[in-house]
């Protein structure tokens, strides 16, 4: 008996020890991916309630959540002084590709995003969230800190240039969340609070310029945010729809697959950018506590890993893509809710379609490089 | 020159870390703010938006009730439903609109005409709801459409309720009809109630007993989406939906007896004018006519504007419902109620002889009052005056009651106001009076009463005028010697499911006071007069019962003080209307009633036959004699 308890004891710690050495072979970070895969696992089971009981959308879906995988993994053993040094090039490849998409935009027909690259579509702005935090952070590694004025001055066109390009596609969601990875990048690097005031009261200056550049429909979706009632059925209905759906929800939900307003289709974009809702609905307040909690374990393991990394590039870096993936989960619950204006910004993880998935895990693929090359970089 | 700066990497990291702190602590605070805006939308107002959802995805699909039916008092059917065939599509399962109504044109099953019309209609419908194109197919095109089904994808025939009118015409003025919900119907019934059905009653009892017939609406619970196309099921289960079975509506039984009203219109057929007959013992309403009429069918099933354009121009007015709305003097049928007030008022002695000479003359006016067709009565007293109608008689009773103390009289008979019938539309006809002709002229000439129009008021002439039904509302009062009852044609309601018979109370209006018993005996006397010695004698003879009546002709066209009344050179518009008004058995009555006939001529000849024919209809069995009293 005592002989079998023994055996099989050291059994389990000798298969806890295979997994971690090929967590660390791999130099993956168990606790991020364990949760990054319960969050994608729970996605693709509210999507494919959300998608109308759509296969073909799980699958595709999974298959996107592969290819993140694989560009994790492979970012993950990337050596994090290779990818610094490669930065700038990045950079102004991620600027050119942009400035290619906004050529063609112009010579064929209105907005376009992507560039057909054959085998498939490519948003090089997807490319800029990561690239844009990834220059910031390359630009402060060598320099003193907190960054002085003239440090400032050339971030800020950094940043503005390629979100410029961005906003102008016209893709307004992105170009914030852009601006907000780079932003989050010099706030970490410690800038100080009375600039950030300063810059706060510009920002509000520029607000009030930048509506003067909106199109309509932007313009709309703002005024839609501060009353959604004037226009039940117009810009308006997105937001009271997504109200009502989590609403009526209640604590512990409709049941899986049976959301009247999503499954009946009064919830609009309820595979994509409202698919919170879908949760809100189907599992209610427990299913959305458990996703919210979920998403803080990730994001609180990514700053944990950020704070353990040893040189200001990976610091910076690991940490504005933490703080980045927490601002797109409250900018997409906050819209869903009705606390924010409805702008284009997928859940992570769980909103179907867009090459943002991919995106995400490469982000989490290089926040873990920078993280397991921490003691190779002491030595 | 600036001083270098040196990067220090452990104040660096520090600096990092406090940051990162600071990130994280607002991070926490802003989720909290989204578990609190979670909690106020899920938990403090989930009652609110599960509302709204709720009604976001189900919708009720009202079930008409079915109307109630129309019975006479023998339970023979005046109003039922019957299913009806119509023609519908749906617009997202036809491939080629153009086309397909093109080819139901072609067919015949739609009017050329009406395609443009269709077309907009369909495009202004849900793409998944069924539109009714042809309504009321006839077997024949349902037959010749079933033979093409398969050319005509997203077609289908369904059937509806319909009202029908199984006598067509019969009785139409007394019924109403079923037509489409006007703007002004809108107006005050309760839509709700009314949704899913398109038809509501107009006019007669169809209207007055809207509410009874109609029924309450049942609702079927129907799983709606976004687009309103109703669902079977929403994501992996059926939910569970509501049904409600419709509350059928009230059958009425109404007095009426249609093989009576069936002969009064059949008596009064080719003529203008109506029939009014009465139960005097508790208001019945046993014949209602008003010739010509329509059919009722036309409306329900929805009437072309030709259609309606033929009834409105028609120079006889069928929609015209004379027993209620149309207003002529009563000419001498108002003779037993001026006699009464002689007697009452003690101005007459009944046996008291009066000379007729013909022609009457107002003391201190050069003006003649000349008897109906200058007849020469000689000397009459007050029986014969009734009997024989000797207008002489009543110039000179007029004269002596003296206008006031006449309209003051016959008030009570119903003169000058609404029997209170419980269908619309009736007309109170006017009861002259000094105080009458004060308010009613505008000039100051015409204001002044003159004593010549008293005179005529005694023969019913003049200002005086009722309609059909008033007369035979105050032959019934007559007839029972002053006992007044509210006219009604609903008699009980009937539940369509168990069947039972709830009666309607008659409605006593109290009596008219005053009249000693001998005097009404007096009239009465006088009234059988006429049908057995007087004005009607050929109508009455070889009775089964006595009957007591009078009959009347009212002038539409004044004669001039010399001329000669002559039917034969007078276009037949112009002629005299004829009035005649009975009850019989005269000592048991069981029915009062009044029959005009327009331009009929004199009353004894044209309205007389009529009612007799209707008293008969209803007071002799199949063996000729009086029917035992039920």
């Amino acid at each position: 008996m005592i002989y079998e308890e023994v055996t099989s004891g050291s059994r389990t710690r000798r298969t806890l020890t295979g997994a971690a050495s090929v967590l660390f072979a791999l130099q993956i970070d168990g606790p991020l991916v364990v949760g990054l895969a319960l969050i994608a696992a729970f996605g693709l089971v509210v999507l494919y309630s959300a998608s109308g009981q759509s296969t073909a959308t799980v699958v595709r879906t999974a298959l996107r959540l592969l290819l993140g995988t694989i560009a994790m993994l492979l970012l993950a053993r990337v050596n994090p002084n290779f990818l610094r040094r490669s930065t700038p090039w990045m950079y102004a490849l991620g600027c050119l590709l942009l400035l290619i998409v906004v050529a063609i935009g112009h010579i064929g027909m209105g907005a376009q995003r992507w560039l057909n690259l054959g085998l498939f579509r490519f948003q090089p702005s997807e490319l800029m969230k990561l690239a844009v935090p990834m220059m910031c952070a390359w630009y402060l590694h060598e320099r003193p800190l907190p960054p002085g004025w003239t440090s400032l001055g050339l971030l800020s066109v950094l940043i503005l240039v390629p979100v410029g390009l961005v906003a102008i596609q016209p893709d307004l969601g992105t170009a914030g969340l852009i601006a907000i990875a780079g932003a989050l990048v010099i706030i970490l690097a410690g800038l100080r609070v009375r600039v950030m005031v300063a810059l706060l009261a510009l920002a509000a200056v520029g607000a009030w310029f930048g509506w003067s550049f909106m199109h309509d429909y932007q313009r709309k979706r703002v005024l839609m945010f501060l009353n959604p009632q004037t226009d039940p059925l117009g810009a308006g209905y997105h937001i009271i729809q997504s109200q009502i759906a989590i609403g009526s929800g209640g604590v512990f939900g409709k049941g899986w697959m049976n959301g009247s307003q999503a499954q009946l289709e009064f919830l609009p974009e309820r595979s994509t950018d409202f698919i919170f809702a879908v949760i809100g609905e189907e599992f209610g307040l427990l299913g959305l506590l458990l996703l919210l909690m979920l998403y803080m374990f990730v994001v609180s393991r990514a700053i944990y890993l950020a704070t353990q990394t040893q040189d200001t590039f990976a610091r910076l870096l690991a940490g504005s893509l933490a703080l980045t993936f927490f601002v797109y989960v409250f900018i997409n619950a906050g819209m869903v809710t009705g606390l924010l204006p409805v702008v284009g910004v997928p859940l992570p993880l769980v909103s179907y379609g867009g090459s943002s998935v991919v995106t995400l895990l490469a982000g989490f693929g290089i926040l873990m490089a920078l993280y397991s090359r921490r003691k190779l970089i002491g030595s | 020159m600036p001083a270098v700066r040196i990067k220090d990497h452990w104040r660096e990291q520090r600096l990092f870390d406090q940051r990162a702190l600071i990130c994280v602590a607002i991070m926490g605070l802003a989720t909290v703010g989204l578990i609190v805006r979670l909690f106020v939308l899920q938990v403090s107002r989930h009652d609110y938006y599960a509302e709204l959802s709720q009604g976001n995805r189900v919708r009720n699909e009202p079930i008409p009730a079915a109307r109630g039916l129309i019975l006479d008092r023998n339970g023979e059917v005046i109003a039922g439903n019957q299913p009806a065939y119509q023609l519908e599509l749906v617009p997202e399962e036809v491939p080629d609109m153009q086309q397909t109504l093109t080819r139901l044109a072609q067919l015949d099953l739609i009017r050329a005409e009406d395609v443009d019309e269709l077309e907009r209609t369909i495009g202004s419908s849900r793409r998944f709801d069924s539109v009714p194109i042809r309504l009321r197919m006839s077997d024949e095109d349902v037959a010749r459409f079933a033979v093409r089904r398969f050319e005509f994808p997203g077609l289908d025939i369904k059937t509806r309720q319909t009202r029908w009118y199984p006598n067509a015409e019969l009785a139409v003025h007394a019924l109403g009809y079923v037509g489409a919900i006007s703007e002004q119907d809108l107006k005050h019934i309760d839509r709700a109630a009314y949704a899913g059905t398109s038809l509501i009653g107009k006019l007669g009892v169809e209207s007055a007993y809207e509410h009874e017939l109609h029924g309450a609406n049942g609702f079927r619970e129907v799983l709606v989406n976004a687009q309103g196309r109703s669902v079977e099921r929403q994501g992996a289960f059926v939910p569970n939906l509501r049904t409600k079975a419709p509350g059928a509506g009230e059958d009425l039984l109404l007095s009426i007896d249609l093989k009576v009203q069936r002969t009064a219109e059949a008596a009064l057929a080719g003529h203008r004018g109506a029939v009014v007959a009465l139960d005097p013992n508790n208001g019945d309403v046993i014949a209602l006519v008003s010739l010509p009429g329509f059919d009722p069918t036309m409306f329900g099933r929805g009437i072309t504007a030709s259609e309606y354009g033929v009834l409105q121009s028609d120079i006889d007015h069928p929609l015209f419902n004379r027993a209620l709305r149309g207003t002529y003097p009563p000419g001498s049928t108002v003779k037993p109620v001026i006699a009464l007030a002689g007697l009452t008022y003690h101005v007459v002695d009944p046996q008291a002889h009066r000379y007729c000479a013909g022609a009457f003359h107002l003391p201190g006016s050069s003006r003649v009052f000349r008897e109906y067709h200058n007849e020469h009565h000689g000397s009459v007293d007050l029986d014969d005056a009734i009997a024989r109608s000797c207008d002489v008689y009543f110039y000179g009773l007029a004269d002596l009651l003296g206008v006031d103390r006449i309209a003051t009289f016959m008030a009570p008979f119903g003169f000058g106001r609404g029997t209170g019938i419980d269908i619309g539309g009736e007309k109170p006809g006017i009861l002259p009076s000094r105080a009458w002709k004060a308010k009613a002229f505008s000039r100051p000439a015409d204001r002044v009463w003159f004593p010549g129009e008293t005179v005529n008021f005694g023969i019913g002439q003049g200002y005086l005028t009722v309609t059909p039904l008033q007369l035979a509302h105050y032959a019934s009062i007559i007839a029972t010697r002053g006992k007044i009852w509210k006219p009604r044609l609903v008699a009980a309601y009937r539940d369509p499911r168990s069947g039972q018979i709830r009666r309607v109370p008659a409605v006593p209006e109290g009596e008219v006071t005053g009249i000693a018993p001998e005097d009404w005996q007096r009239v009465v006397h006088g009234m059988i007069g006429v049908t057995t010695r007087g004005t009607a004698a050929a109508i009455g003879a070889h009775a089964a019962y006595t009957f007591a009546g009078k009959t009347g002709t009212a002038q539409v066209f004044t004669v001039g003080q010399n001329e000669k009344y002559n039917a034969k050179l007078i276009s037949e518009r112009l002629r005299d209307h004829s009035w005649f008004i009975a009850f019989a058995p005269a000592d048991e009555p069981r029915i009062a009633l009044a029959v005009l006939q327009e331009n009929g001529g004199a009353g004894a000849s044209a309205a007389a036959p009529i009612a007799r024919k209707v008293l008969d209809a209803y007071l002799l069995g199949a063996d000729g004699k009086l029917k035992p009293q039920t």
